[in-house]
């Protein structure tokens, strides 16, 4: 059986649309649209814009300037949307009006998700009897291999989605390996278009990244500079090449900055896993923030920095290794009615 | 390098006796962080950054209280006592080779950073000092004096200073383990008064009043002083050289823990002990040299950043030093850095995998900024 193993943000969403039968007609929905356009001609009225070429950007632009809120959860602020996407797609009534349904998979109870199994094995008949003639002709099998290193197949509630009705995982899994087996035939390439459905490029995430050349200064020494920052610090490191290993920061050594060796260890940290370790100089600036936290920004920066001295491949290794990554923990607010984020005030029982 | 020291080991057996590497000359370059030179007279530029090793029972005589206690520990475990020859002290040895002894006593102010060597540097001083045969005068922290001291007595020679008989017989007696042959040597030119009964007789070696001190204790503070004022006076004369070694110097000048019965703070002056010292180490007598250490890790209400003898010693205490040599000494060169790790290595102090490497080294170098103390307490969980 299949396992999902990577899980993205899409995994975590729930499927309303496939819960069961509608919940909104088609008339509320209609409505809602009207009501959408009517309130934007508004919108555009009110910012003085012009209501013809009022585009979805300048709804979202002007309801975050009307209505700002500090809340951290993008959905649960004030946002003005079309109805489409607002409600989730619901499978119409599928029944006539004298009680007979439209498919003839309805009995099944789950029509979609067998149709479609049903289609594609006749794809897979295709492909196979498309075989047949051309090892019956003698001609040469193409072999064309797709590209399944940059793809993966849609997920679970990707399907649900799609097909606008539950599945179950037993179910899924029977559909993705029927698909492997399509893929897996050599003349698969006339159903191309068909497979393309349920498929999903995984973008690579070094390629939105964009790494800085080295700059030169006056004696043509290479440096490069990088940012960075943990909690409430903030630091900007420049690494120098051919160095001695030595570090400034702040205008003072690293022995006197940081006394403590954890925070030692985490200047170290870069340079030890890129095996530079008395090769690079660099000087920091670091303020805001404690002792801990401080190192960490310098770590950070200094990482950042790295990545221009060093290969794609090395960088690809230091961000799997995570030294390019922000550490998102901040303090957690204290809430009413606890005595701390989370701890609870003293339970009495009278 | 190899010829260097083996040449050394042929010229040192002609001289004092030396203590030999005890491995045999092995494939291995143990010879490059060694010298079997034991006598310090006759370090130069060459040891530069290599250890050299000073037998126990010498370690015994010469530094019943010097050594700081890292380096005591650490002389436990290896069985030896390998001391690092640096710049500072090769400097300073061609300084007392060199100093005139009809002149006033030269003094000489070793600073630095904290953990870099300033007290190690002394104790080899103090070490070629004992072997060319000067009489020691070595306060292993004068910081003790003016802290954590349990009683406090009421001086009976001067009314207004506090003496302090606990910390006076506990160097008196380090004082005679070091110095035995001057203490028959030396006799007093005075006659002392202990009391209303005791007394000492003009003539007598200074071994008595020392043992005097050590069996009443109440009065030891005033034998130190004794003790003190007699050397000085007589090391002008020339019948020996005279040496006096203080860590921690800028306690004398600065301000004590100490309260008196009243809980009024005590100022230095008024502790008999400090008094003496101060006047030990002003430069009015001649026949020696006076080689003093600042210390900021001992020392009271002083910020943990300063180092310098501006800063260490106050207005008062600059004044009455100046003029000085100062002798800043600093973090490792990189060969003393690769002598001190070859010489962990070696004694097979460190223990993990990596430390072997080149990594490890270099890693342990950046850790430790090549701050001697740094790297002392890091290879120690290793």
């Amino acid at each position: 059986t299949l396992r999902l193993i990577c899980t993205t943000t899409a995994v975590q969403r729930k499927n309303v649309g496939a819960s069961g039968p509608e919940k909104y007609t088609e008339a509320f929905i209609k409505k809602q649209i009207e009501e959408f356009n009517l309130g934007k001609r508004h919108l555009a009225n009110m910012m003085g814009e012009d209501p013809e070429t009022f585009t979805q950007e300048d709804i979202d632009r002007a309801i975050a300037y009307l209505f700002p809120s500090g809340l951290f959860d993008k959905q649960a602020r004030p946002m003005m949307k079309h109805p489409t996407e607002v409600f989730p797609e619901q499978r119409k009534i599928q029944w006539g009006e004298d009680g007979r349904p439209f498919h003839f998979l309805f009995y099944t109870g789950k029509q979609s998700y067998y149709s479609l199994m049903h289609e594609t094995y006749e794809k897979f008949l295709n492909v196979q009897k498309h075989q047949d003639q051309l090892i019956a002709q003698d001609l040469p099998l193409q072999k064309e291999k797709r590209n399944l290193a940059g793809s993966r197949w849609l997920t679970k509630i990707e399907l649900e989605e799609m097909l606008l009705e539950k599945l179950s995982d037993d179910d899924y899994s029977r559909f993705i390996q029927l698909l492997q087996k399509l893929v897996a035939l050599p003349c698969a390439d006339i159903e191309e278009n068909y497979i393309q459905k349920f498929c999903k490029e995984v973008p690579v995430q070094l390629q939105r990244v964009v790494i800085e050349p080295l700059q030169y200064d006056e004696q043509g020494v290479a440096f490069s500079t990088g940012e960075g920052k943990r909690k409430t610090a903030r630091a900007t490191a420049i690494v120098y090449d051919n160095g001695t290993g030595k570090i400034t920061v702040n205008g003072t050594d690293i022995l006197h900055y940081f006394p403590v060796l954890q925070d030692r260890e985490q200047l170290l940290f870069p340079f030890q896993f890129l095996g530079r370790i008395g090769k690079h100089d660099m000087v920091c600036t670091v303020s805001g923030g404690g002792r801990s936290a401080q190192a960490g920004a310098i770590r950070l920066a200094s990482a950042k920095a790295l990545r221009s001295f060093v290969t794609e491949k090395e960088v690809e290794f230091m961000r799997q290794a995570g030294l390019l990554t922000v550490d998102p923990r901040v303090k957690e607010r204290k809430k009413p009615g606890q005595e701390g984020p989370r701890r609870k005030f003293t339970w009495k029982k009278r | 390098q190899l010829e260097h020291g083996c040449a050394l080991h042929t010229a040192a057996r002609g001289g004092l006796s030396s203590v030999s590497s005890q491995d045999v000359p092995a494939e291995r370059p143990r010879e490059v962080f060694h010298t079997s030179e034991s006598d310090p007279a006759k370090h130069t530029e060459q040891h530069e950054g290599r250890l050299y090793n000073i037998p126990l029972e010498e370690v015994k005589a010469v530094f019943p209280h010097g050594l700081p206690y890292r380096f005591q520990q650490q002389i436990r475990t290896f069985n030896e006592a390998r001391v690092m020859v640096r710049r500072p002290a090769l400097e300073l040895l061609a300084c007392l080779k060199g100093s005139n002894l009809a002149h006033p006593a030269v003094r000489y102010v070793i600073y630095g950073e904290r953990g870099t060597g300033k007290t190690m540097t002394l104790c080899h001083v103090v070490h070629y000092c004992s072997r060319q045969g000067w009489l020691v005068l070595h306060v292993p922290d004068a910081h003790l004096w003016v802290k954590n001291c349990k009683e406090l007595l009421q001086s009976s020679y001067n009314k207004d200073r506090l003496d302090q008989p606990l910390q006076a017989s506990v160097w008196l007696k380090n004082f005679k383990t070091s110095n035995e042959r001057f203490l028959q040597e030396i006799k007093t030119q005075k006659k002392y008064m202990w009391g209303k009964q005791e007394s000492t007789e003009e003539g007598r070696p200074l071994g008595e009043v020392v043992e005097q001190g050590l069996a009443r204790v109440r009065s030891a503070s005033d034998a130190v002083g004794v003790v003190l004022r007699e050397i000085k006076q007589q090391s002008h004369r020339g019948s020996f050289r005279l040496l006096v070694a203080v860590d921690g110097v800028n306690a004398l000048w600065g301000r004590t823990t100490l309260r008196k019965e009243d809980k009024s703070p005590v100022c230095p002056e008024e502790l008999t002990l400090v008094h003496n010292l101060r006047k030990m180490v002003r430069n009015d007598w001649s026949g020696g040299a006076i080689v003093t250490t600042l210390s900021q890790t001992g020392s009271l209400f002083q910020p943990s950043s300063a180092y310098t003898p501006h800063e260490l010693l106050g207005k008062e205490g600059f004044d009455a030093l100046d003029p000085f040599v100062p002798i800043p000494v600093a973090n490792y060169s990189p060969r003393e850095f690769e002598s001190c790790y070859g010489y962990y290595l070696e004694r097979k102090w460190l223990q993990h995998e990596k430390a072997h490497t080149e990594d490890g080294k270099a890693e342990l170098r950046f850790l430790s900024g090549s701050n001697p103390r740094q790297l002392d307490r890091l290879a120690g969980p290793l």
